[in-house]
């Protein structure tokens, strides 16, 4: 039952995975290629190591992928960050399909006049 | 558990090539830099299975490491591209 567990747990990691390089091809933006980079990715990354947890069953490999996985979704919405609006800032052509809102973008070129001030003075 | 690794390793190679492939293809700096990122996580993800396919937690100590660089080499791309703008 345990390896029942632990083997559709990583199955289900590695479909995502393959799911989020599939999204990587297939999106037509930054920002949607963006969106298969991060979410299926790190779910997928969470269910394999959860499922290697499990079939090894054992407490000092459990601890050190429980600090990977705890890591990943910690790291994975501030890379996205960073990425996103450094890539918005410096402009970049977006799908007909997508749209962003006023106010964000306000926001994200507002800040952007501050930090360019601050780096170049 | 031989052959579901065989499976899940298989599915996360299939999906790193895919990877490489939008990593090598042309693109931007940025197209570039998410296509590593995720080509990371598939393998940490490569890794683990792996060494449950050995039964040998050695490792896992990779994982640790490999997972803390993405994150640097994410952040470090995206201040170049506040300085040199994406292309």
């Amino acid at each position: 039952m345990i390896d029942f567990i632990a083997a559709t747990m990583m199955l289900a990691g590695a479909s995502l995975a393959l799911i989020a390089s599939i999204g990587l091809h297939r999106l037509p933006d930054l920002f949607s290629r963006m969106h298969a980079a991060t979410k299926p990715a790190t779910l997928g990354l969470v269910l394999t190591l959860t499922g290697v947890a499990i079939a090894l069953g054992d407490l000092s490999a459990g601890a050190k992928l429980g600090a990977v996985i705890i890591f990943q979704f910690v790291t994975a919405p501030i890379g996205a960050h960073l990425i996103g609006r450094a890539v918005y800032r410096a402009g970049t052509e977006l799908s007909p399909n997508t749209s962003v809102a006023e106010s964000v973008d306000a926001a994200l070129r507002g800040d952007s006049q501050v930090d360019g001030d601050e780096s170049r003075g | 558990m031989a052959l579901i690794t065989t499976i899940a390793l298989g599915l996360l190679a299939t999906a790193a090539g895919l990877c490489l492939a939008r990593l090598v293809r042309k693109g931007s700096v940025a197209d570039r830099i998410v296509a590593l990122d995720t080509l990371l996580v598939i393998l940490v993800s490569g890794i683990a299975v792996f060494s449950v396919r050995r039964g040998d937690d050695v490792y896992l100590d990779v994982l640790v490491v490999t997972a803390l660089l993405g994150f640097v080499g994410t952040a470090t791309v995206a201040q170049y591209i506040d300085k040199r703008g994406t292309r």
